[in-house]
Order: C-alpha cells, then sequence, then structure tokens
C-alpha cells in the first residue's frame, strides 16, 4: 500500500501540474477522490435515506447496542473509593496516605513562601518564624540565575520576580510558584524512574506508550472527579492532576535521552567496572543531562498551563485570580493575573534552559575563607536573613506595601468596550462572512455523516496511510466513539477542530516562513506567539465572547490563537534546517526567490511542516475542552458538563473519545511525515 | 489558614491556648467550602467570620458546586453555604437520602431564576415585561445565526432549566443558545449593554448584574409543580413547562456529623439569616465597588452585630 503511496509523490516538481492531472485518473488519487466524494454523497442525503428507508440506526447508533460503559466505569470508582479494602486498611486509607505525603512538603514550602510558619490551629496559632520576604526571594532567584548563566539572566529573572511584586500579584504567584516546586520535582522524578524502566525494558515500553498517548491526550477535566473522590478536596489533588498532565514528555525524552547514550561511553562505563546501578548514576544521566533538561523545561512548562484548571479544584494562586477576576469581568485584573503566569513561565523558562546548557564553573580557590569562595551566595545570605527578620517587625519587608503597587485599572476595559461599540459592525461582518462560507458547510458536512461509514472511511484513510494495523485501530476508535453514544459530538469536535487548524496553518505558516528567513521577524513572531501559548487562555476568551458572542465562533478564535504556536514554530524549523548547499544549488541554476520558496524550500521543509501540523491538531484539541466554558456543544461540553455533574463515568468515556480522536489524528500524520521523508531521502 | 502540621507541638499549644478562649466542642477547623460566584464567598466568609468570633476554628475550601458533594457525604468537607433549590436540588436531594449530609435549613435569601432584558429593549419592544410581548418582537431579538427566530442566551447547559421545553410548549419564535460558564453569560451582557444591542438571557438573583444594568425579568405564566409535571395544566394542553421558571429558597447543608463534633457551631449554621437585598448590596460593593470580600462582611458585621450575636447565644 504505502509503495503506491511513494508512487504517487514522487512526481518531480516541474511536472507537478501535468502529474497532478494525470495522477487524478490513476489509482492512489482515484482512491481520495472516490472517499471524497461517498462521503460528501452520504454526507448530504444521509437523511433522506434514513426517511426513505425508515432506517434511524443509519445516523443514529443503536441505543440498544450502545457500551454502557459510563455506568460501569463510575461504579468502580465508587467501589475504589468506598468499599476496596486490603483488611487492615482500604484503598481509600492508601490514597489519602499518599495526599498526605504531598501535602506536608507543600505545606512547608508554602509556609517558608507565603505563610510564615506556625504553631497551633486556627485562631489560636501563634507564629513562630515568618515567611521569607518579598526581597529575600528576588534575592535569591536572582543569585540562582546568577549561577545558572550570567547577568544578564539575573536581571531578567529579577525582573519578572519584581514585576509579580509591583503589580500586587506577589501572594498569589508564591501559592502558584509553592505548588510548582512541589509537582515539578514530583513530575521530574517520576518520569526519569519510569523512563529508565522503559529503557531498561523493551516490554515496559511498549506497555507504557499507550499510557503516555492518553495521559497526553485525556482531557484534564475528565479525570479530576475521580482524583477528587480518591484524593480529597484541596491543593494536593490539583497537584496530582498537575503531575498526571505534566510528566508524560518527561518520560519519553528521558527513554530516549538514554538510547541515544553513544554505546562507547557505556563501553568506556562498563570497562572501568560499574555495575548497573552505577553505570546509570555515574554515566548514562551525567551523559544524557542536557536532554534531561528539555524534559525539565516541558515539565515546568506544562505544570504552568495547568495553573488555571488546577484552581478550579482548588489549587488557588494566580488561576484562582484570573477566574474570579473575568467572573466579575474585571477584564484587566484578568489580563494583569494572566501576564504574572507568563512571566513567571518566562522566568522559570529561562532558568531552566540555562541549566540544561552545560557549562564548566571555575573551582573557588579552596584557601580563601568561605565567605569569599562563594561571595554571591553569601551575600544571598545576607539579604535573606536581614530582610526575613526585618519582616518580624516592619510588615513592608514581609509583603510588598500594597500602596506601592500600580495596575492598569480599567485600561484594558475601556479598550475592548472601546472597539465593542465602534468596530463591531466590521467585526461582525466577518463573522458573518466565515460562519456562512466557511463553518457551516464545514459542519454540515461532518454532521452528515453517518457513523457506520464514517467508522469505515477512518479505517480506510488511516489504512491507506500507515497500514493496515493502524487502519483497524483507527476504526475500532470510531467504532467505540459511535456506540458511546459520543458520534454526533465527536462530528462536532472534529469540524471545529479542522477549522481551527486550517485557519491556524494558513495564518501560521506563512509566519514560520517570514521567522524562518529573517531573523529580526523571528525574534517578534516568537516572543508573541510564546505569550500567546503560556498566557491562559480564560484571558482572551472572555472579550473574546464580548465581541463575537457565545457560539462556536468564539471557540474557533481562542483555539485558533493557542493552536498557531506549532504551525509557526515547526515552519520555521523547517525552513532553517534545509541544508544550505540545497539552496545554493537552487540559486545556481537560477531560481528567483519565489521560485526558490515554492520549489526548493517548501518541498524540503514538507517534514517538518507535517510535525507542525500534528502538534497543531493536538493543541486544538486539548483548546477545545477550554472552549466548553464559552459554550461550544462538542466533546469537550460533554466532558465539562460530566465534571460540574461529578459524573465519574461520562467524563472518562468523553475524555476517552477525545484522546482516540487525538490518537488517530496523531498516528496518520506521523505516518504522513514518515513517508515524506522517505521520500526526501532524508532520514 | 494553612498551618504546617507540627504535629505535636500545635496540639499542645491548642490544648493550652484552648482554656483561654470561649469554650468550643473541638479546636479541629471547620471546613467551608466556596465556590466561584461573589454571593457564594460572601455568605462563606461571614458565617466563617461569626464562627471565629465563636471560637471555631475555620478553613475554607475551594470546591466545584456540585462536585462537593461527594467531599460533604465523607466529611472531607464540612458545611456548604449555599445550595440553591433552583439548580442544585437534586444534588442536595440524593446526598441528603444517603444520611450522610443534612440540611441546615434556608438562608433566607430567595434565589430568581429568569429570562431578563436590558430596561432600553422596553421601548423597541412594547408591552414587555409580558412574554407573549417578547413573543411579538422576536425578530428584533435574531443574529446571523439564529435568523429568522430570536436569540435567547441561556444558561450553561448544567443548570437546566428547561429552557428549550419552554419555547416549544409556548410556540416561541426563539431560539436557545447555551453560554458555557456564567462568566461567558455576562460578558456578552456586558458587550450588549455597551452597545445598546437587543439581548434577552438568563440572569439570576441575588447577583451583582441586575444591581448593575438596568432591566427587567421577562414575566411568564407564574410556576407551578404541576405546569411542570402535567402537559394539561397550563396555556398549552398538550405540554409540560408552559409557565416561568421556579423560585425557591437557598440552602445551607452540612456533613452529618458536624452536629456530633460542633454542635454549639451547627446551632449558629442552622440559624444564620440573611436577606436577598443584603446580600445583592454587598455583592454589588464587591464586584462594583472593588470593595475586598473581607471589608465588606466586616462592615456588615459591625452594623449587625446584635444580629450574628444572636446566631451564636
Amino acid at each position: 500500500m504505502s509503495q503506491q503511496d511513494h508512487a504517487a509523490g514522487t512526481a518531480p516538481p516541474d511536472r507537478a501540474v501535468q502529474a497532478w492531472i494525470s495522477g487524478l485518473l490513476s489509482g492512489p488519487r482515484l482512491f481520495w477522490i472516490g472517499l471524497f466524494v461517498v462521503t460528501w454523497a452520504l454526507s448530504t442525503w444521509s437523511f433522506a435515506l434514513y426517511k426513505a428507508l425508515d432506517a434511524r440506526w443509519i445516523i443514529r447508533f443503536p441505543s440498544a447496542y450502545e457500551l454502557g460503559l459510563e455506568d460501569w466505569i463510575s461504579s468502580f470508582v465508587s467501589w475504589l473509593s468506598d468499599d476496596l479494602s486490603f483488611g487492615l486498611f482500604t484503598f481509600r486509607d492508601v490514597t489519602r496516605f499518599l495526599s498526605a505525603l504531598i501535602e506536608w512538603p507543600y505545606d512547608i514550602v508554602r509556609s517558608l513562601l507565603i505563610d510564615g510558619f506556625a504553631v497551633g490551629q486556627g485562631q489560636q496559632a501563634v507564629e513562630i518564624l515568618p515567611p521569607l520576604s518579598w526581597l529575600a526571594i528576588i534575592a535569591i532567584v536572582v543569585a540562582i540565575a546568577r549561577y545558572a548563566k550570567d547577568w544578564t539572566l539575573a536581571a531578567l529573572a529579577g525582573g519578572c520576580f519584581a514585576y509579580l511584586a509591583i503589580f500586587g500579584q506577589w501572594e498569589s504567584a508564591m501559592v502558584t510558584l509553592a505548588s510548582v516546586l512541589i509537582a515539578v520535582p514530583i513530575g521530574v522524578a517520576g518520569g526519569l524512574a519510569l523512563g529508565i524502566l522503559a529503557y531498561r525494558s523493551a516490554a515496559f515500553e511498549g506497555a507504557i506508550r499507550p499510557v503516555l498517548d492518553l495521559m497526553q491526550t485525556v482531557p484534564v477535566f475528565a479525570y479530576l472527579v475521580p482524583i477528587l473522590v480518591l484524593f480529597g478536596f484541596g491543593p494536593v489533588s490539583a497537584l496530582i492532576a498537575t503531575v498526571i498532565y505534566a510528566m508524560p514528555p518527561m518520560v519519553r525524552i528521558t527513554t530516549v535521552a538514554l538510547q541515544s547514550v553513544p554505546e562507547e561511553v557505556i563501553e568506556a562505563g562498563r570497562m572501568v567496572g560499574c555495575r548497573r546501578g552505577q553505570l546509570m548514576r555515574k554515566v548514562l544521566i551525567p551523559t544524557a543531562m542536557p536532554s534531561l533538561m528539555v524534559g525539565v523545561n516541558q515539565v515546568i512548562m506544562l505544570t504552568l498551563n495547568m495553573v488555571i484548571i488546577a484552581s478550579m479544584i482548588g489549587a488557588g494562586g494566580l488561576g484562582f485570580d484570573v477566574l474570579s477576576a473575568l467572573r466579575r469581568l474585571d477584564i484587566g485584573g484578568g489580563i494583569e493575573a494572566g501576564v504574572a503566569i507568563v512571566v513567571m513561565a518566562i522566568a522559570l523558562d529561562r532558568l531552566s534552559q540555562a541549566f540544561a546548557e552545560q557549562r564548566l564553573r571555575p573551582r573557588p580557590d579552596p584557601s580563601l575563607p568561605i565567605y569569599r569562595r562563594y561571595p554571591i551566595a553569601t551575600v544571598t545570605l545576607a539579604i535573606v536573613v536581614a530582610t526575613t527578620l526585618a519582616g518580624l517587625s516592619v510588615s513592608g519587608f514581609r509583603a510588598y506595601p500594597a500602596s506601592m503597587t500600580i495596575t492598569t485599572g480599567t485600561i484594558w476595559a475601556s479598550g475592548i468596550e472601546w472597539i465593542n461599540v465602534n468596530l463591531f459592525d466590521a467585526i461582525d461582518a466577518v463573522k458573518t462572512f466565515l460562519l456562512t462560507w466557511l463553518l457551516l458547510p464545514v459542519r454540515q458536512f461532518f454532521n452528515g455523516i453517518p457513523w457506520a461509514w464514517g467508522v469505515i472511511v477512518t479505517g480506510l484513510a488511516a489504512g491507506r496511510v500507515g497500514g493496515w494495523t493502524l487502519g483497524l485501530m483507527a476504526a475500532a476508535m470510531m467504532l467505540f466513539i459511535a456506540a458511546s453514544g459520543l458520534w454526533a459530538k465527536a462530528m462536532t469536535t472534529i469540524y471545529l477542530t479542522s477549522v481551527s487548524v486550517f485557519l491556524a496553518s494558513l495564518i501560521g505558516i506563512p509566519l514560520g516562513i517570514w521567522a524562518g528567513q529573517n531573523a529580526r521577524a523571528n525574534k517578534v513572531i516568537g516572543a508573541i506567539i510564546d505569550t500567546l501559548q503560556t498566557l491562559p487562555s480564560f484571558v482572551y476568551l472572555i472579550p473574546v465572547v464580548m465581541l463575537f458572542r457565545v457560539g462556536d465562533f468564539s471557540a474557533l478564535i481562542a483555539v485558533v490563537l493557542y493552536a498557531l504556536a506549532p504551525a509557526v514554530r515547526y515552519a520555521a524549523l523547517g525552513i532553517r534546517t534545509i541544508d544550505p548547499e540545497l539552496i545554493e544549488a537552487g540559486k545556481v541554476t537560477g531560481c528567483t526567490p519565489r521560485q526558490l520558496l515554492w520549489r526548493v524550500k517548501l518541498p524540503l521543509a514538507a517534514p517538518s511542516l507535517l510535525l507542525g501540523l500534528n502538534q497543531t491538531i493536538m493543541l486544538a484539541l486539548s483548546m477545545l475542552v477550554i472552549t466548553a466554558l464559552v459554550g461550544t456543544r462538542d466533546l469537550g461540553q460533554e466532558v465539562y458538563i460530566a465534571l460540574t455533574k461529578a459524573d465519574v463515568g461520562q467524563g472518562i468515556v468523553a475524555g476517552l473519545s477525545v484522546a482516540f480522536l487525538a490518537i488517530i489524528a496523531d498516528r496518520v500524520v506521523n505516518a504522513l511525515a514518515r513517508s515524506s521523508r522517505e521520500r526526501l531521502g532524508l532520514k | 489558614m494553612t498551618s504546617p502540621k507540627l504535629l505535636t507541638a500545635g496540639l499542645i499549644a491548642a490544648v493550652s491556648a484552648s482554656g483561654a478562649m470561649a469554650q468550643v466542642e473541638s479546636l479541629d477547623p471547620i471546613k467551608l467550602t466556596t465556590h466561584d460566584w461573589t454571593g457564594q464567598i460572601i455568605t462563606t466568609t461571614l458565617m466563617g467570620e461569626v464562627l471565629e468570633e465563636a471560637g471555631y476554628n475555620i478553613e475554607y475550601v475551594q470546591a466545584d458546586y456540585i462536585a462537593q458533594f461527594a467531599g460533604l457525604k465523607t466529611g472531607d468537607l464540612h458545611v456548604a453555604m449555599e445550595i440553591w433549590e433552583t439548580t442544585g436540588k437534586e444534588a442536595m436531594d440524593e446526598a441528603i437520602a444517603t444520611g450522610t449530609v443534612v440540611s441546615m435549613g434556608p438562608t433566607g435569601m430567595k434565589a430568581i431564576e429568569e429570562w431578563w432584558y436590558p430596561a432600553y429593549m422596553a421601548e423597541r419592544c412594547p408591552g414587555l415585561p409580558d412574554w407573549q410581548a417578547l413573543n411579538d418582537c422576536a425578530s428584533e431579538f435574531a443574529t446571523a445565526e439564529t435568523a429568522p427566530m430570536g436569540r435567547y442566551l441561556g444558561g450553561p447547559v448544567t443548570w437546566g432549566g428547561f429552557d428549550e421545553e419552554r419555547v416549544e410548549a409556548l410556540e416561541m419564535d426563539f431560539e436557545v443558545v447555551h453560554a458555557g460558564t456564567d462568566a461567558a453569560l455576562f460578558a456578552e451582557l456586558e458587550a450588549a449593554y455597551q452597545r445598546q444591542d437587543p439581548i434577552v438571557l438568563w440572569i439570576y438573583s441575588p447577583h451583582w448584574a441586575p444591581a448593575k444594568y438596568d432591566g427587567a425579568f421577562v414575566e411568564f405564566p407564574p410556576y407551578s409543580a404541576e405546569c411542570y409535571a402535567d402537559p394539561s395544566v397550563g396555556i398549552n394542553p398538550d405540554a409540560a413547562y408552559d409557565c416561568g421558571k421556579p423560585r425557591g429558597d437557598i440552602f445551607k447543608v452540612a456533613w452529618a456529623g458536624v452536629a456530633d463534633k460542633w454542635p454549639g457551631a451547627a446551632q449558629a449554621i442552622e440559624a444564620f439569616d440573611i436577606s436577598s437585598d443584603e446580600m445583592g448590596a454587598m455583592v454589588g460593593e464587591v464586584d462594583l465597588d472593588g470593595k475586598s470580600v473581607e471589608q465588606v462582611v466586616e462592615e456588615w458585621m459591625a452594623a449587625n452585630e446584635a444580629k450574628w450575636k444572636s446566631w451564636i447565644q
């Protein structure tokens, strides 16, 4: 099957048009066109068919055959939490013990950063030690940044934390930082451990891969309720949900990093007589350290992505500020708290990246006294002790004085109001145009597809691209969705995803190409997409609703904004990593810049573009769950409804359906990327 | 609130300190749940402050409105101060039926949930607030997606409310569009209000919106239980839901163990009583005037000392 596929793609670019026309009528193209025409016809006339044949099963999966997995999962979880007992203790005791284990360090970090240490409960509490002064925390961050890299980074990190204080976000930011400081080490340690196991045992690697896929694709909302039931209400459950979400990249990166340690290095380790554990600790991990730090960076970023959702189940902090500001329609307040999350992400991201780059640090002269050997550490320690003790008597050292905070106040709200009042007609016209010519036709197409044909066509298409195992798997997953009674919602999800991925690629790929060719453009565009990715989407969802009303269109805008980043990044990467000799060759043969782009650069960047497409789809799907908050009627809404009803089974089944769509898309696009790489003779 | 659990030291300090405080049955913190709307946070903070005056220790725990029942049943959470009869009745009844959760009586606030329109629509649509007048100018409320039908912005699907059924039963020319969250709901109202655009949507009270925006609830045929249950009752002999939405109390609920562990606190919670108007005013002070919840609660307590002192007698 894949042989024919190659034949379709090998047409040299200069004869592309002829090849396209002749290809249209020959095997592979005919297959795709035929598939589309049949699907389109069935989609258009499925309703008429059902009426004519009086066969309702065509458009609705017969309810008698539905799986009913929801109830089964719900009763399983309540059995876990209420009934399962190991004799001496129950399953719930185990989970509660785990949460106590996590809560203990969390409480200490929180006390250190913001609450202060006290003995006694509530009103009887007596403070024995104040929290670290805000000045002390900034000093520590600056010192760490200086140690990791240089004074430039120190200024950046210090500036980021100063922003938190000046804009009055200090207290919430420290609550958020406390959860990051607990969640990240757990995520990293857990990821490292699982990654090492996967490296040592191929069987374990095979077993854990689907689990990781699910952890990354099942929306967090789906498993919040079981976590609450098992681990109790409060910050610990939020931490556990965060770790589940943030850990998978660490596992994958660990395995890959260890696997790519050169054989000679391992041999050398064996020759000096390392045992297995020593080999891991002394040879493999240090060698793989730069890649491992990339994993740590990923865990930090994903942890910060979870801040909003975690605050919905009791994590507090900046996420809660964003949510509660926007509930009062305090747009400025929401943006300030949202930007505080971005700022914190920037500081932690740059810090962890600096640690990822290995550098030699001069060893201090051991003959010097200790405070001269480590001057920065000594000064920092002095600041920490002095300001924190000063906090005992002067409250300005303890918390940043409220009278010195600044705020953007109503600037943002007035800005939105101005746009709303003055530009609404223009905005509405654009919206109506897109709705009529893009959204509604696509929606009609997907919603009309009868489930049975949908299952078959997914299997055929996936099989064509990636072989019959992939085809069977895709068909089975679609059948699961249909048999769970979620077909219509899944089709709405696919429609919203495909339109937003289309728009995100349309905007993102040209931007990425531009950024790939022009260093200055790259800087500006890079900063914008970084911000869009770390700024909690809720911050811009509410203004978007004000301008575009509740409905699919608002959701679409939020999804496109969020999913833009990978389209841009991978396009830029693809352009940048083209072998310069090939471009030179193009120039020598007399290509104009335009021809160079279309005939040389774009075809060579195709594998990268496809990987970008893959990531764009993944992000769009994960964002759709958030846009349920503005009222889409898709699988994301189903997950969200289950959350608010605390219906464990419904949430997990809908969450699995989202995950299956993501997995099918991932495998298909990866297969495409693989075959396009092979075609180009790249690795 | 979260002091580290330096257990033994804490215990000793607590025991020695308790002699000096007012007599309370247990110094373990009573966990009150807070949700994501201001009114509920005010109610809860008010209750918490009063209980602290009586000597109890309080912990506020953020929890989801419906998901919290799982915690209340097991005793992870202790008190929920606002369960609306209009939206939380099923979950509350189900929890009470298990015997692990008990009702602590009404809060005194009355919940209103209904279709609502801004005052400027009264000119463009004469005859409001009557629902038939609203229906006569349904086209005024149409948008590109819903035309020729009018667009009614309903609450999140999870709020229920039977609006699709109501539109059907009363043969109204409206299409129901659901907002995903109430933040989205009020964002649309704010935007429409700024432009003076037509809008009719689901509003509830006590809330800051009816205080901030000038407008009124639509008047449907009055609700009765029979109207919802029995198609033959009401204007349309063949359909149920041919009337307005129910209005109802807002209840307090608690874990059943509260009355055993903190009997005095349980009494105070049962005695808690506040009116919709008082609450509406406090919500406005927080959400519109930008005061903090603690400040507003403190002011109310200073002004109503006799009232809250009677709860903790």
